[in-house]
């Protein structure tokens, strides 16, 4: 590549903006008794490396499971493991059974922001970069910006290097699987998608379109020949990582029910705090919690999950395309978050939408600062505000479309435009109002409520605006081939 | 917001650069900073609680007001903005006090006159033309420039990390550099006038006294401000004095170039001196009425300290003092020397002492001086016989800035981006000029690591550091990929030798057993092999200077 130092330059850019957030607090530092989720994370050191592994999962005089207790596939666990051997190396007081607990220091905070560092250095930056530049059809300038784009989004460095998490392991094993499976490496790409999976049980959400998209291909060669051979060879790769991911485990049938059961809270009700899901912005209006019976919301929320999955990724199976396949994995993972059970306010990594969490960790001002600049590196190298156009918003077979019926249907973009700015401006000053006013002392809970209701409408929004452009695309691209 | 769509309204590349690394800076304020912080808040301390008469006579804490006048006007406006942060931080005896209010407040405020910075940068990228190569944007020499200016790595991490001012005495140089190079220099309605009506009816003598074709006395009156602000300034002077002197106070050449005598306009000598002679006196005259001169002047020139700060700045006497250790090594192997004769105290122990050589004859401050002159006098020559125009000032006020940094008495790393700043703006114009940029750049930026020694700032000095060196080494090859490589073997060599060092000296020197009992070799080694790559480039960027044709003969006024 021509450009190649424009991209070390952006990676760079990226690599040092996480480093300084990682200089902020971390979540529940100096808090105790149950600290946050760093302290999760070292425990889990802890117990991966003083326990034996059939007693992870469970409870114990030395494994409570009340605090923190593992509630992450096991690759999260080996993870641990692996990071509880250097801290072993460094400082044995780090990871000591029951006297580590909430153990607090400069040196070990260093530690672990250079094992997310490392983490991230090693799966999901490599990730972004082969993504970016695998883009087709578009020019060196472009894939840059784009990565720049990806590399700097907030969401992800606040959670993983401010609030403390490990998300860029999961998602980048994700999008090792997307980019293998959309450059025609489909053993490769479910190989790493099921390392996704096994590492967080959230990436289960993009688990449908990655699957429809391979039974689509399958399909595609002809069930009785190639297609057939591709799909005993996938089933093989996917059994065989799983094993091999949950080894351990396997031995008993109890170990593997404990760990399905940690991994699935179904006992911890539909929604836990402000989360913008259909579910817990409905409350406001009927309190579906109290009323119905646990199963019944478990079958409901299921139903509509799946109701809301299934156009699309049906669209995708009869006509399996990799950029359909990209949209779909945006739409079915906010299918999920909208309408599944017990979901978690961190699972969409938005910015706006963390933020009383951000505060809570004292990470507003690095919030602010790394949303700001990823607004101008995207509005600099996309300038959304100023061409919109149908093109650019995949629109155009829609309204082409829907003006056959509606002649009067012009203003498409126009509108859309506007869309946008709003629920932008919306955005910010429900932003500016949570951070600067005191909410009404008999509704404490307006402002996170209000943002939660206004993300809902906007996520209900995309949702349609992707299954739209699913739905029309391969109409259009049919009818291209007509053409031709 | 409103900023933010500015910059997307009018797609504008410049206001882009300039809010990433605000940004970038707002991200840096839970770093380490240095004691150059608590002086600051003392400065502001002590110009808000004291009367002006006390101001430098104040020594309860050890860092007293050792900055010109204006800098301490500038402490006293700003303390009238910090007492609604933290009315604390403004008491002179609350030493070592640092609220996150406080911090909070110092940091935005290096931040926020960091705007006159980029406003400077902004008026050198519109009259500093380079090489035009390609159409694409990232190969614009304005675009290449502005980065390598506003995201340059020794600005970042001694304002923002290590923390001081630089960054708004830097716009202030920068932009009288600006002015001398910009042609209109009439405010806007005579330019007006003159452009409706014609050149003609100008009479010459009038255009040549409203000083039409350049901004010279602005940029001279920037200066002076400068020079008030902070005196290290000094350093460059020579090079102003002599270039207006004989670009602006003479207003013709003789054809061949050289001077004509009886062009020198009386009224512009006087002009000049009046410009710096006002400004001299709004800073010193209050302490001129207060008899308080020499009191300053003290402070501002302390020559009680060492010859090399506690961590050798690399210039030519860190190689004199290595090399006096060598030699006392080696003679006291071969016993040309008594052990019992050698003092003890070791020259990187971390005081600031006087420091007694072994072998080679010890320096003294005079000795200092007369070396740096020696070192200047070439270059000024050079302007005086053969000018060049503007640029040629700038590389007359680069070597100035490279040869005080050479030899000087006390000279701090940080001075070397008093070269690498102006060096930027020739470096996107010719190819010899971006090569010794470059060597000097990366070697200068290299030395101030020790700046930064905590571990938590040890990713971010790598990171910045090769983000900055990637950047401008690849960018000003792209622009000058037609012409020869910009390095020769020996230079990559170099170049790529720094990779090495850092890992010996940050990551394994550590782990050795020598880090108890030589504890100053990573600081020496650092000190030496830089100094070896500044010498190189202050060398080679001489000798370009000084067999340069001159192209005086073309130019006319």
């Amino acid at each position: 590549m021509e450009k190649w130092y424009l991209m070390t330059t952006v990676v760079l850019i990226g690599l040092t903006v996480r480093w300084t957030v990682s200089l902020n607090s971390y979540s529940g530092a100096g808090k105790p008794p149950m600290f946050g989720d760093y302290e999760a994370q070292r425990h889990w050191q802890e117990i991966t490396f003083n326990l034996p592994v059939k007693q992870w999962y469970f409870n114990s005089s030395d494994n409570n499971l009340q605090y923190w207790g593992l509630d992450y596939p096991p690759l999260t666990a080996y993870h641990s493991l692996l990071c509880a051997y250097v801290a072993k190396f460094i400082n044995p007081d780090w990871i000591a059974l029951h006297t580590s607990r909430g153990y607090e220091s400069q040196a070990h905070k260093l530690f672990m922001r250079t094992t997310v560092l490392i983490a991230d250095l090693l799966i999901y930056i490599p990730a972004v970069v082969l993504y970016c530049c695998c883009l087709k059809e578009i020019s060196t300038k472009k894939k840059i910006a784009n990565a720049l784009c990806i590399l700097l989004y907030p969401g992800l460095i606040l959670i993983d290097y401010g609030h403390f998490q490990y998300n860029s392991v999961s998602l980048g094993f994700a999008l090792w699987g997307v980019l293998g499976v959309s450059c025609d490496w489909d053993l490769l790409g479910s190989l790493a998608f099921c390392l996704a999976i096994n590492y967080k049980q959230m990436e289960l959400y993009h688990s449908l379109p990655f699957f429809c998209f391979l039974l689509g291909k399958c399909f595609k060669k002809g069930l009785k020949g190639k297609g057939f051979v591709l799909l005993v060879k996938l089933a093989c790769t996917v059994v065989a990582s799983f094993i091999l991911c949950w080894l351990p485990f396997f031995t008993e049938g109890e170990q593997t029910l404990q760990v399905l059961r940690r991994l699935f809270p179904v006992d911890r009700g539909l929604f836990e705090d402000k989360v913008a899901n259909i579910w817990c912005s409905f409350n406001v209006l009927l309190k579906i919690k109290d009323i119905l019976p646990r199963h019944i919301q478990l079958i409901m929320s299921f139903c509509f999950t799946f109701l809301s999955l299934l156009p699309a990724c049906i669209k995708l199976i009869l006509q399996p395309s990799s950029k359909g396949f990209k949209f779909t994995l945006v739409s079915c993972a906010l299918s999920f978050f909208l309408f599944s059970f017990q979901v978690h306010e961190k699972s969409i990594l938005l910015v706006s939408f963390m933020l009383p969490l951000l505060l809570k960790d004292e990470l507003l001002m690095p919030s602010v600062v790394t949303t700001m600049a990823f607004f101008i590196a995207c509005v600099t190298s996309f300038s959304i505000f100023e061409k919109t156009s149908e093109e650019e918003l995949q629109l155009k077979s829609f309204s082409i479309s829907v003006r056959t019926y509606l002649p009067c249907f012009t203003f498409l973009s126009r509108i859309i435009q506007y869309l946008f700015l709003i629920s932008v401006i919306t955005m910010v000053l429900l932003t500016l109002m949570t951070v600067t006013l005191d909410p009404p002392q008999k509704l404490p809970d307006l402002f996170s409520v209000l943002v939660c209701f206004v993300s809902c409408l906007n996520f209900l929004f995309f949702l349609v605006y992707f299954n739209i452009i699913i739905m029309w695309d391969s109409k259009n691209g049919r009818n291209q081939k007509k053409i031709s | 917001m409103a900023a933010l769509t500015i910059a997307a309204g009018t797609g504008n590349w410049f206001s882009a650069l300039a809010l990433g690394v605000t940004l970038l800076k707002c991200l840096l304020i839970p770093t380490y900073h240095s004691t150059d912080f608590e002086v600051h808040r003392n400065w502001l301390a002590i110009t808000h609680s004291l009367p002006i008469s006390q101001w430098y006579y104040e020594a309860t804490s050890e860092w007293t007001l050792d900055y010109p006048p204006f800098f301490a006007w500038f402490e006293y406006i700003l303390s009238h903005v910090a007492k609604y942060f933290d009315q604390e931080m403004l008491n002179v005896h609350n030493l070592n006090y640092s609220s996150s209010r406080t911090l909070l407040f110092q940091r935005f405020s290096v931040i926020f006159t960091d705007t006159l910075f980029v406003y400077a940068v902004h008026e050198c990228c519109k009259c500093i033309g380079g090489k035009k190569v390609g159409k694409e944007l990232t190969e614009k020499p304005k675009f290449i420039l502005s980065v390598l200016l506003l995201w340059n790595f020794g600005l970042l991490i001694v304002d923002h990390i290590h923390f001081q001012y630089n960054g708004f005495l830097f716009g202030l140089m920068l932009l009288s550099i600006a002015r001398l190079f910009q042609r209109q220099g009439l405010p806007i309605l005579p330019r007006l006038v003159l452009n409706s009506w014609g050149q003609a009816i100008f009479p010459p003598w009038l255009t040549k006294v409203l000083g039409l074709q350049k901004r010279h006395m602005e940029g001279a009156f920037l200066f002076a401000v400068l020079l008030h602000f902070k005196h290290i300034y000094l350093y460059v002077a020579p090079a102003y004095g002599v270039y207006l002197l004989r670009s602006y106070c003479f207003t013709a050449n003789r054809p061949d170039g050289s001077i004509r005598w009886n062009s020198f306009s009386f009224v512009r000598v006087i002009s000049l001196g009046l410009v710096v002679f006002l400004i001299s006196a709004l800073s010193l005259g209050p302490f001129l009425a207060l008899n308080q001169l020499p009191q300053v002047f003290s402070r501002l020139f302390p020559f009680k300290r060492g010859l090399c700060h506690a961590y050798w700045a690399p210039n030519f006497w860190a190689l004199y003092n290595a090399l006096d250790k060598v030699l006392s090594v080696i003679g006291l192997k071969l016993k040309f020397l008594d052990p019992n004769k050698i003092p003890k105290a070791s020259m990187t122990s971390g005081l600031v002492q006087q420091f007694q050589h072994t072998v080679l004859p010890s320096v003294t401050p005079l000795a200092t001086l007369i070396c740096t002159l020696i070192a200047i006098l070439p270059s000024i020559f050079c302007l005086w016989f053969k000018p060049q125009g503007p640029r040629g000032f700038l590389r007359c006020l680069i070597l100035c800035a490279l040869s005080s940094f050479m030899f000087g008495w006390h000279v701090h790393e940080k001075a070397i981006l008093l070269a690498i700043l102006p060096m930027s703006l020739l470096s996107v114009g010719k190819a010899g000029d971006a090569s010794v940029f470059l060597i000097l750049t990366t070697t200068g930026h290299y030395s101030l690591f020790p700046l930064l020694f905590t571990a938590p700032e040890l990713p971010i000095k790598i990171l910045l550091m090769l983000l900055f060196t990637i950047y401008s080494i690849s960018s000003l090859k792209t622009l000058f990929r037609k012409e020869k490589p910009l390095f020769n073997w020996m230079e990559t060599f170099y170049l790529l030798g720094l990779g090495p060092l850092e890992v010996c000296c940050e990551f394994v020197f550590p782990l050795t057993s020598w880090k108890l009992k030589y504890p100053f070799i990573p600081l020496l080694l650092t000190s030496v092999y830089c100094a070896l790559g500044i010498t190189y480039a202050w060398f080679k960027l001489y000798v370009s200077v000084l067999i340069d044709p001159p192209i005086g003969k073309t130019k006319k006024q």
